[in-house]
């Protein structure tokens, strides 16, 4: 096994009464793309902003790149990158200039006209950075972090407040990091993003790791009843629908009430209701079979 | 060999910078010239009797020179590293291998400069429209005047961001620090016009002493190499706690 790019154990920190982390560990292998999920004030911030050597912390031990980042050294800041929350830019200097100023910082830094590339902004290349759309600014910030040719990123939010097609360009744009062989953490509160670029998932609740898998598995999705779901017309009744374990019926629900199934065998479940359906002559109006999404585990774990 | 390269690199993309923001080129560059030629139209031909018939367009001189380096540098850092701070920029400077003071350099650099150019140019236009001579035989007295008063008022600017909380209040911290003490320390009415006692209150700031020895360095009165170290000591020492205060307090992340 290689040695790990960020290893934390037992991580904590407190602001005077309030403990924002409480014991965190986790680990990111080399060349891996990990999304840190959570809702606002989980200690995502926090836990990166230690990571990346600007907060101290109280306990816990910590290395990144073989380092401890609360003694970051000049050598370990050529080889990480990072895009902080909210857009930092030099709005008076031109995409080139801005990434000329930081590749100067560094002593290989990866080629300018190759940096804008990645970031897709040949178009933008003289343009001023305070001219540049929300979505575009954003990718010239992950630009600046990747002109030090870092190994490892870091990534806090990078699309928060992002109308849906600027995300979607910025996601094509760091999934197309994985190439280049970078580690890259990512936090983020959209359930989507890390389902889109991660392949591994932390969700971090109240300053706790509550669950960590990939995509896929996360909080045994795998493993999670399908739910079938209609609305039962006026008039009609379900009591002769049995053979379900798990049926609930919402009375309140609009325009009529809602039946839901959680059912483990969604394929013979559905049979059974469809003939149920057939032999009532009733319509299954709004049907819907669904499978847990990402989303639906990510709230289910962060219920407070 | 290699910090030299990197502070000229700061250097650099800090004038760049500097020249494509309207609000300094206006407040820091052309602002102190407007003064000098408002002052030099009201005042045009009076001379100030208790100075030795001193020419008031003569005496404007090293009071908007000093007017001008002040706000090069005290006002120009105080705000623009205000700006930055609040805008991630020191924070997102400080995760990178570039060293702190290296950051810091490019800027102090950046005002110095414009304090030369401008010491230059209020100067030039003394002369050609107002006939107020350039102090040849005291230009060492010019120079070192301009060094400590630089130096120093850039370390009370970088000192006075600890007390500025948003990029909004820059412009109203350091004009209320700024405005009163110009108007007190005899730099935009002639010191002869104004009561000793405020003189002597403003006497205990450093405004006052740096214009003093502008004013001793300028003047074709003075007698001597026109050297005024005991004010220029007092501006050290404003300078040096300046610099002590930013080395404790000053920040490198958003307040907000």
């Amino acid at each position: 096994m290689p040695e790990p790019v960020i290893s934390i154990q037992g991580l904590r920190k407190s602001y005077g009464e309030l403990e924002a982390v409480k014991g965190i560990d986790l680990q990111v292998e080399p060349e891996e793309i990990l999304a840190v999920l959570g809702p606002n004030g989980a200690g995502k911030t926090t836990t990166v902003e230690i990571l990346e050597g600007y907060r101290d912390r109280d306990g816990g031990d910590i290395k990144v790149l073989g380092v401890d980042p609360a003694k970051p050294t000049r050598a370990w800041r050529e080889r990480i990158g990072i895009v902080l929350q909210g857009t930092t830019l030099e709005t008076k200097l031109t995409v080139r200039e801005s990434l000329e100023l930081y590749a100067g910082y560094f002593e290989n830094p990866r080629p300018v006209d190759d940096v804008i590339g990645l970031v897709g902004l040949e178009d933008k290349a003289e343009v001023r950075a305070g001219k540049l759309s929300g979505g575009q600014q954003r990718r010239l910030d992950v630009g600046i972090a990747l002109v030090g040719d870092p190994e490892l990123l870091f990534l806090d939010e990078p699309t928060t407040g992002f109308d849906p097609s600027a995300r979607r360009q910025a996601w094509e744009m760091i999934a197309g990091l994985r190439d280049l062989g970078k580690t890259v953490l990512l936090t983020t509160h959209y359930m989507e993003e890390a389902q889109f670029l991660a392949d591994r998932v932390a969700i971090i609740n109240e300053g706790r790791i509550v669950a960590e898998d990939t995509p896929e598995n996360l909080g045994n999705r795998d493993q999670l009843p399908t739910r079938i779901t209609f609305h039962l017309p006026a008039g009609t009744t379900i009591d002769r629908l049995t053979g379900f374990d798990r049926l609930s019926t919402q009375e309140d629900a609009a325009p009529e009430p809602l039946v839901t199934i959680e059912s483990q065998d969604s394929v013979t479940d559905l049979n059974r209701l469809t003939g149920w359906a057939i032999s009532e002559g009733i319509e299954l109006t709004g049907l819907e079979v669904r499978r847990p999404s990402l989303e639906d585990v990510y709230l289910q774990l962060t219920e407070s | 060999m290699k910090s030299v390269r990197l502070v000229l690199h700061e250097f650099k993309y800090t004038q760049k910078v500097f020249w494509r923001n309207p609000a300094s080129v206006f407040f820091t560059a052309m602002l102190p010239v407007i003064f000098m030629l408002i002052f030099a139209t009201i005042f045009g031909s009076d001379k100030l009797k208790s100075l030795d018939n001193l020419p008031t367009t003569t005496y404007y001189v090293p009071a908007i020179v000093t007017l001008a380096v002040v706000s090069a540098t005290m006002v120009s850092l105080a705000t623009n590293l205000t700006i930055s701070r609040e805008a991630g920029l020191l924070k997102r400077g400080r995760g990178t291998p570039l060293p702190p003071w290296v950051f810091i350099a490019g800027r102090v650099g950046n005002a110095i400069v414009i304090s030369v150019l401008m010491v230059v140019v209020v100067t030039l236009i003394g002369r050609i429209l107002y006939g107020a001579p350039i102090p040849w035989d005291r230009l060492p007295a010019v120079a070192v005047t301009l060094v400590i008063g630089a130096a120093s008022f850039c370390c009370l600017g970088i000192a006075m961001t600890a007390i500025i909380p948003s990029r909004e209040a820059a412009p109203a911290v350091t004009n209320l620090i700024t405005l009163p003490l110009y108007f007190l320390s005899g730099i935009f009415i002639p010191e002869s016009e104004i009561p000793d006692g405020v003189l002597s209150f403003a006497n205990h700031f450093p405004i006052r002493d740096f214009f003093t020895a502008f004013f001793a360095a300028y003047n074709p009165n003075t007698i001597g190499s026109g050297f005024m170290w005991g004010d220029l000591l007092v501006v050290g020492i404003w300078g040096l706690a300046g610099l002590l205060l930013a080395i404790r307090y000053f920040r490198w992340t958003p307040r907000n």
